[in-house]
């Protein structure tokens, strides 16, 4: 589905990833893990064709993706970002149905299919009640629900998630990994850049670690998320948790 | 609740139009007037009614549709709330332009068109130092917008200080927005309905880019080409409002505003409705304007501001 090769990406007098080459297939979970300015956001973006590589290409179906346009692409993939201006003053059931953008809406009048899609995305990250309200009165965590019930309404291929669990409650947290997992297991490919190592063993079945030498890692989970990895990528000791049936490492206290 | 506000607003049009007919500085019985309107009346009655009243009002109205809808599109444009048709610069292009007319003491005709060679020359000015030289940046748009602004409020006081005393009543009103001048609605109108044809066709777009121009893209927008067409759009629109009326504030300010507050954010309702309201707004100001000390007229652009800033006010007030 979508292939980076050769990917370099840098910022003014650094490189963060040099030589990457990625391959995200359809029913595959990815996870990018990195320290604070690895370049996981800006890979997500270079992924998803907002952000021209500094070397490198990027190719969805065989084609290069900058060559096609931005509606075409926006069908196929999807991004839920890190930030958004929040200058949108409409309802949460207006900003979910702003996911029927790439798929041609009625341009005039109402948009009975865009509505019940969008009610049911809303209804499936537990905002059923709060189509009315307005979205900027929603809290953190419920405008990041909002963002996802905008991406289920767009219903892209690809789901590139710019750390999806931010401002989420435990709860919360499990539920949208839960929808991820249900997306990749129904054929979508998901990509998403964790700040919590466990959340990716237990939900992702592929890994890619951004180091700081800029040259990454990544496999299978089981292969990547071992604990030399991680105590390596985030420069802290770390111990296995006992009793869980995923591994999973916790700082040393 | 949003169909009422809707309602309210479609309703206000008619209203202020038939008062813009109704009142004046010479009062026409009830009979005669109803006769007036159905085609009938005296000569003297369809003259005042439809020879002097019903144009000046059908030009208010589309000033107002075009002044609101502009800042409409700037506001969302330029992401910045305090953004209305004046920030560009192009209102004060025109009145660089049409003050050194009443200085050089040429004939309307060629006020307007050195009116409309100032809008010209600041909207081409803000087109190639802020965004074809370099690309969309809003910021750069912004402050190129205000720093023209800035250098014509410069030349119109120094124009104002230099004119003869008889003049500057003339140049005062015109920079407070006249309509007593606008007998010839229809370049106005038709220039409306182009704008807003083109408004309409970006609305979806322009709801994407208030969630920022990282997102719309990602929703499938051609950000620039949107960002361009609607800037284009808002300059037309405001270059129309000021050749027959000259500056008007508030319009374009308040009206977007007051409806976003009233629960109208979906582009394809605000910007027909702020078409309206801003049309209402306006025909009833302008109404007010020259009848309220009649025969004395105010500037129009005062008693918008005077009605709508309290609205504004009020929305502001019981708004979370």
């Amino acid at each position: 589905m979508l292939a980076a090769s050769g990917l370099r990406l840098a910022v003014p007098g650094r490189t963060l990833i040099d030589g990457l080459d990625f391959f995200a297939a359809p029913g595959q979970c990815w996870a990018v893990l990195g320290k604070n300015g690895a370049g996981k956001t800006s890979l997500l973006l270079v992924l998803a064709g907002l952000r021209a590589p500094e070397g490198g290409t990027v190719a969805l179906d065989g084609a290069m993706i900058a060559a096609r346009s931005r509606r075409e692409v926006a069908r196929r993939v999807g991004i839920l970002l890190q930030d958004e201006t929040e200058s949108f003053w409409g309802t949460a059931l207006e900003y979910a149905m702003l996911g029927r953008l790439p798929h041609e809406p009625a341009p005039f009048g109402a948009d009975p299919a865009a509505e019940r899609a969008a009610l049911a995305a809303l209804a499936e990250v537990d905002l059923a009640g709060h189509a009315a309200q307005p979205y900027r009165t929603l809290s953190g965590g419920e405008r990041q629900r909002a963002r996802l019930a905008q991406l289920l309404v767009q219903s892209p291929d690809l789901w590139l998630l710019d750390e999806p669990l931010a401002h989420l409650d435990l709860g919360h947290q499990v539920a949208v990994m839960r929808l991820l997992a249900r997306l990749a297991a129904g054929g979508r490919a998901v990509v998403m850049a964790l700040h919590e190592p466990f959340w990716a063993a237990r939900v992702c079945d592929h890994a890619v670690l951004l180091y700081d030498s800029g040259r990454p890692r990544q496999g299978p989970t089981h292969e990547v998320l071992t604990q030399d990895h991680l105590e390596a990528l985030y420069g802290c000791r770390l111990e296995p948790a006992a009793a869980a049936s995923t591994p999973v490492f916790l700082p040393t206290s | 609740m949003r169909r009422v506000g809707a309602a309210a607003v479609v309703a206000a049009a008619p209203l202020a139009l038939a008062a813009a007919l109704w009142f004046g500085s010479v009062s026409l019985p009830a009979d005669e007037w109803f006769r007036t309107l159905a085609g009938g009346g005296a000569d003297a009655s369809r003259e005042i009614v439809w020879g002097l009243r019903a144009p000046r009002a059908a030009a208010a109205f589309a000033v107002g549709a075009l002044l609101a809808v502009a800042g409409t599109l700037l506001q969302v444009l330029l992401r910045n709330p305090l953004a209305d048709p004046s920030i560009l610069g192009i209102s004060g292009g025109a009145a660089v332009g049409a003050l050194a007319g009443m200085l050089l003491g040429l004939h309307a005709w060629a006020i307007h068109g050195l009116a409309l060679a100032g809008a010209g020359a600041a909207a081409g000015a803000l087109l190639a130092l802020a965004v074809r030289l370099t690309g969309w940046n809003i910021y750069r748009v912004l402050l190129t917008g205000v720093a023209l602004g800035a250098g014509c409020g410069a030349a119109v006081s120094l124009m104002l200080a230099l004119a003869p005393a008889a003049q500057v009543h003339g140049m005062l009103f015109w920079l407070l927005g006249d309509l007593s001048g606008a007998q010839q609605p229809l370049p106005a109108w038709v220039t409306l309905a182009a704008v807003l044809a083109c408004a309409q066709l970006l609305a979806l777009k322009l709801d994407a880019l208030t969630l920022g121009t990282l997102k719309a893209r990602s929703l499938g927008v051609a950000v620039g080409a949107t960002q361009s067409a609607a800037f284009l759009a808002a300059a037309v629109a405001t270059v129309a409002a000021v050749m027959v009326a000259g500056s008007i504030g508030f319009v374009g300010l308040v009206v977007p505003h007051a409806l976003r507050l009233a629960g109208f954010s979906d582009h394809r309702r605000l910007l027909p409705l702020a078409a309206v309201a801003g049309g209402a707004l306006l025909t009833a100001a302008d109404t007010l304007a020259r009848s309220a000390a009649a025969p004395l007229e105010f500037p129009v652009g005062a008693v918008t501001a005077l009605v709508g800033v309290p609205v504004l006010l009020a929305l502001l007030a019981r708004t979370r």
